[in-house]
Parts: structure tokens; C-alpha cells; sequence
């Protein structure tokens, strides 16, 4: 008995050496937390940065807009990322810069005859007054809407986008883009929305009012479903950490954005 | 000296075991504090019967999700407790010894497949089969019980399968020596003097498909209406916390809290309907 509390307790002793000893010289830590929209774009970022800065780690966690707002009040995270069309009052504390503007795009199966929707049948499908694809010329079939859950940050601007509406209650809800992507993929009649960046073959983006979201048609203000994505932060955040945010709007950091799918900040 | 090691181990031991009611005291405790004045505030009767479930603009109603979890789990109880008794049966009664010990362990290790392994599977395989041959959206009741009948096996078949093991021989011997069949000895005998071990591996079955979160989620549709076939798509109580957690803030979070206490009491409820069921029948043995 007593010989296995002594191993037991230098076992435990020697992994929290191990563990201390790990760390090293003290690395500057810098975490984001917040929209799983932005959460691939900002890891790509901040695997770029750290390449350069390796005085720096940065930590990249989704878990939503929300949760982004209230880790940066809180001081869990010195950066909140929030894809909103407006910062809830809350915020209204903090230091924002707007990163990027993000298109969410209304998806089908690629299955599906229908290209091109008008705003006001995304609103009649999403509102559950168009039921089947044969209204808005496709086959004869039910739709599966598919929707993010309550308090999203895709989800709350792509319902203020397209005019304040109470999401049917037929809809199948995911929890998150990918999920969302996943869903439309294996349903021939499913439609979803997600964020544009993360569009890949599996489904197919259609047109909103006869445009795509492409960026000449979001800078042009003729493809609605557009929100800016923030980032959210105390006044007095380290320098190491503003050194980021800086970046973050280099022309390099927008550029890489740029590539992957997403619009510039100006 | 090793007396004085027995009072150490004892009282280490001690502690060991309150801490673990003490945990789950805690967790009690703190479910309740977040989540019963919520209830309070809304309305004990709008929070649990009403059928509207839109936090952002104050509607709490969790019927069609108390209504959801309890089909699920039922569907998987009929998935799950035939399949995983039989097998139990099966097992000992059929096959041989050194068959049974190499079969029982690879059952086990069943139970230690991470549920989103489960959830995967039927995301990418039961789904798209119900959507083509049920109709529906596929995820659905029906996908979200098999997958969970499916998950519930090892309980089962193991504590069904001990308790089956613990029957004494003597008992076999006796019913055949009577002129018994095989079968008629299993299903007059030995489930009946099993039969307590084999209602508390469907209770602790039941237990893990009410709680179960992750497989859920990624197969039940997540939709909050009260389904009226087994292809619609339904939330559970433990699918509504998962995935609006992350994302609530204020009365919307507590309501979450609210609905962690319903699963509780449902939890409760269903083991007391189960133990008093055990005791009913136990009592004639």
C-alpha cells in the first residue's frame, strides 16, 4: 500500500516537472476566440505570423461569435472575432477593427436543377412559405432547409439580411459550417447557407437576385449577404498583441485572406 | 506498522468514495442554482409544456424536446435491449466456452468507440439509406435510435451476460433433467433467475441513450418540433445544451441550465420507474 502511494506520488511529481520544464522560456501567448467563419482563416494567419515571430504563440479557438464578445469583456482571450452585420451593445467597451467582410452564400446539392433564387424566395423558403422546389423551378420535392443554431453569428446576420425572418420550424439545424457543408452535400434536396470561404465542389453556391457572391458584385453593394467580420479587444492589450492585429491588416495578411475566399478589409 | 497502514488506506479510500458524491452533489446543486430560478421566472408549466423554443425573442418552451428525448430513447430501448439480450442469451447459453472468450471482450471493446465515430457513420451511411428508402430528411428518430440501440449493445450484453453467467449450473441441470428443452430451460430458468441483472443492464442502457450528446446531434436533425413519424427530424434535451451553449448569453444560457435540470429529473424519474420495476419482480425469486 504504501510503496504504490509513494510511486503514485512521484510519478505525479515527475510529470509536472516534465510538464514545467516543456514550457521553456516564457513564449508571448496570444489567443483568439470566436467565430468558427473566421476560426480556419485566422489559424492559417497565425500560423503565417508565428513562422516569422517565434517569440510568439497564438491560440485560435471557434465557439462562436458570442462567446468572442464575451471572452474578450472577460479578459479569456485578448481578441474576440465576431462575424456580425452590427456589434451587439455589449461591445460597445471594447476596441474593434473590422478584418474582413465575409459573403455567406445560399448552397444547394449540385444535384439540384435550381441556379438562381430571388432574395424573396430565400425569404419564403427559410420562412417556411415555399415548401417544395417545384415553386421556385426545380423538381417536385420538399425542401430541407438547413440552418445554423440559435445565437450563430452566420446565422443571425444572413436573418437580418434578408429581412427579419422567423426561421420555419421544419428546418434541420447544424452547428456549425462545416457540418452545414456536410448536410447540403448528402441531401439532393437540402439548401443551407455558409460562409463564402469555406464553399468547396461538394455543393453549389446559386446566384441572389441575379448576382454571385463574387467580389466585384459585394463591392459593387449588388450581392446583399454580406457582413464584415470583427475583431474585438480590450484598450490595453499587449504590444506583441496589437504587433498581430497590425499584421493582420498588412497587405500581406488581406492578400492571403483575399485568396482564400474572403474580401478585403477596405 | 500495518495497522497503521489499514487506518491510512481506509481513510484514504473513504475520502475517495465522498468525493465522488460529493461531485455529484455539486453538480447537482449547481444545475439547480443556474437553471430552477430561470424556471421560476418563465414559468415551470410554460417552460416545460409550451412548444415554441426561440430563446432570441424570450420563447423557452421544451416540450417538443422532452417529447424528442424520450422517443429516442425508447426507440433505441426497442433497437438495443432485444438485440444485446439475445446476444447475452446467445452467448452463454449456445455457444462454446472458448468461442464465448474470445467473442465477449471484442463486444466490450464495442463500448469504446467515441460516439462520434457512431455519429459519423450515421451522418454518412444511415442517413442517406433512410433518406432514399423512408423518406425524410434521414436524419431522423429512426436514425438517431438505431445509431443508439447500436451504441447501447455493450451495456447490455455485457451486465446481461454476467448476470446470465452467474446463474448456477445446477439450475440448467435441474430443468433439463426434467425433461426440459434447451430453449425451455433458457427462457423458464435461467432469464428468470437472471432477470434482475437484465433490467438493470436496460436501465444503465437506457441511462446512456438518454445522455448521450455527441452521436445525437450529428444524427437527429437537431429540428424542434414534436415529430409525428419516425423519418422527422427532432432536438433532444442533451442536443439542445450542446449546441446553444456556445453561443448563449443571458436568460437564453439559463434557460439551457433549465433544460440540464429537466434531463436530470427525467433521468430520475425513469431510474425510480426502472428500480421499482427491478423490485417488483426481484421479490418473487
Amino acid at each position: 500500500m504504501r510503496s504504490i502511494t509513494v510511486k503514485a506520488c512521484s510519478i505525479s511529481l515527475a510529470t509536472t516537472l516534465i510538464l514545467s520544464a516543456g514550457c521553456g522560456p516564457r513564449r508571448e501567448n496570444i489567443t483568439l476566440v470566436g467565430s468558427t467563419a473566421f476560426q480556419p482563416f485566422a489559424e492559417k494567419l497565425a500560423e503565417q505570423y508565428m513562422a516569422a515571430h517565434p517569440e510568439v504563440s497564438i491560440t485560435i479557438q471557434g465557439g462562436g461569435s458570442a462567446l468572442g464578445i464575451q471572452s474578450a469583456l472577460s479578459g479569456a482571450a485578448q481578441v474576440g472575432m465576431a462575424d456580425l452585420v452590427a456589434l451587439p451593445k455589449e461591445a460597445a467597451a471594447l476596441k474593434s477593427l473590422v478584418v474582413a467582410r465575409d459573403g455567406i452564400v445560399v448552397v444547394l446539392n449540385p444535384a439540384n436543377a435550381v441556379q438562381a433564387l430571388t432574395l424573396e424566395q430565400v425569404r419564403g423558403i427559410f420562412g417556411g412559405t415555399v415548401k417544395n422546389w417545384k415553386e421556385v423551378g426545380g423538381a417536385d420535392h420538399a425542401i430541407a432547409v438547413i440552418s445554423r443554431e440559435a445565437g450563430s453569428g452566420t446565422r443571425s446576420s444572413f436573418e437580418q439580411i434578408i429581412g427579419g425572418i422567423a426561421l420555419t420550424a421544419d428546418a434541420l439545424i447544424q452547428d456549425s459550417n462545416g457540418t452545414i457543408r456536410e448536410t447540403v452535400a448528402n441531401d439532393a434536396h437540402a439548401i443551407g447557407y455558409l460562409s463564402h470561404g469555406l464553399v468547396n465542389e461538394k455543393i453549389k453556391p446559386v446566384t441572389v437576385d441575379g448576382y454571385a457572391c463574387v467580389e466585384q458584385d459585394i463591392k459593387s453593394g449588388q450581392y446583399k449577404l454580406v457582413r464584415p467580420v470583427f475583431l474585438v479587444y480590450k484598450h490595453d492589450v499587449s504590444p506583441a498583441c496589437s504587433a498581430f492585429l497590425e499584421y493582420l491588416l498588412s497587405a500581406e495578411a488581406q492578400e492571403l485572406l483575399h485568396t482564400n475566399g474572403l474580401i478585403k478589409a477596405k | 506498522m500495518r495497522l497503521n497502514g489499514e487506518t491510512v488506506a481506509k481513510g484514504v479510500l473513504t475520502v475517495v468514495a465522498f468525493s465522488a458524491l460529493a461531485s455529484l452533489l455539486l453538480i447537482a446543486v449547481f444545475i439547480f442554482k443556474e437553471g430552477f430560478p430561470f424556471m421560476l421566472k418563465v414559468g415551470v408549466g410554460d417552460f416545460l409544456f409550451a412548444s415554441t423554443w426561440n430563446p432570441q425573442v424570450g420563447q423557452y418552451g421544451i416540450y417538443p424536446m422532452i417529447v424528442s428525448s424520450l422517443y429516442v430513447t425508447f426507440g433505441a430501448m426497442l433497437i438495443g435491449a432485444p438485440l444485446g439480450i439475445a446476444g447475452a442469451i446467445f452467448m452463454n447459453e449456445f455457444l462454446p466456452r472458448p468461442l464465448m472468450r474470445v467473442i465477449k471482450p471484442t463486444i466490450e471493446l464495442l463500448a469504446g468507440i467515441p460516439s462520434v465515430v457512431f455519429g459519423f457513420l450515421g451522418v454518412m451511411v444511415l442517413a442517406p439509406f433512410i433518406r432514399t428508402h423512408l423518406g425524410g430528411p434521414g436524419l431522423s428518430v429512426l436514425a438517431a435510435s438505431v445509431i443508439l440501440g447500436v451504441m447501447v449493445l455493450p451495456t447490455v450484453i455485457s451486465i446481461s451476460s454476467d448476470a446470465i453467467g452467474a446463474v448456477p449450473n445446477s439450475y440448467r441441470e435441474g430443468a433439463l433433467a426434467l425433461g426440459a428443452t434447451r430453449w425451455q430451460s433458457v427462457h423458464m430458468v435461467t432469464l428468470k433467475a437472471a432477470r434482475s441483472g437484465i433490467i438493470a443492464s436496460v436501465i444503465l442502457a437506457m441511462g446512456r441513450a438518454l445522455g448521450e450528446t455527441m452521436a445525437v446531434i450529428m444524427v437527429a436533425g437537431n429540428t424542434v418540433r414534436i415529430p409525428h413519424a419516425v423519418t422527422d427530424p427532432v432536438r433532444t434535451l442533451t442536443a439542445n445544451i450542446a449546441l446553444e451553449m456556445s453561443n448563449a448569453t443571458g436568460m437564453a444560457r439559463e434557460a439551457l441550465f433549465a433544460t440540464g435540470v429537466v434531463l436530470f429529473v427525467v433521468i430520475m424519474i425513469l431510474n425510480a420507474i426502472a428500480l421499482s420495476a427491478m423490485k417488483g419482480r426481484g421479490g418473487k425469486r
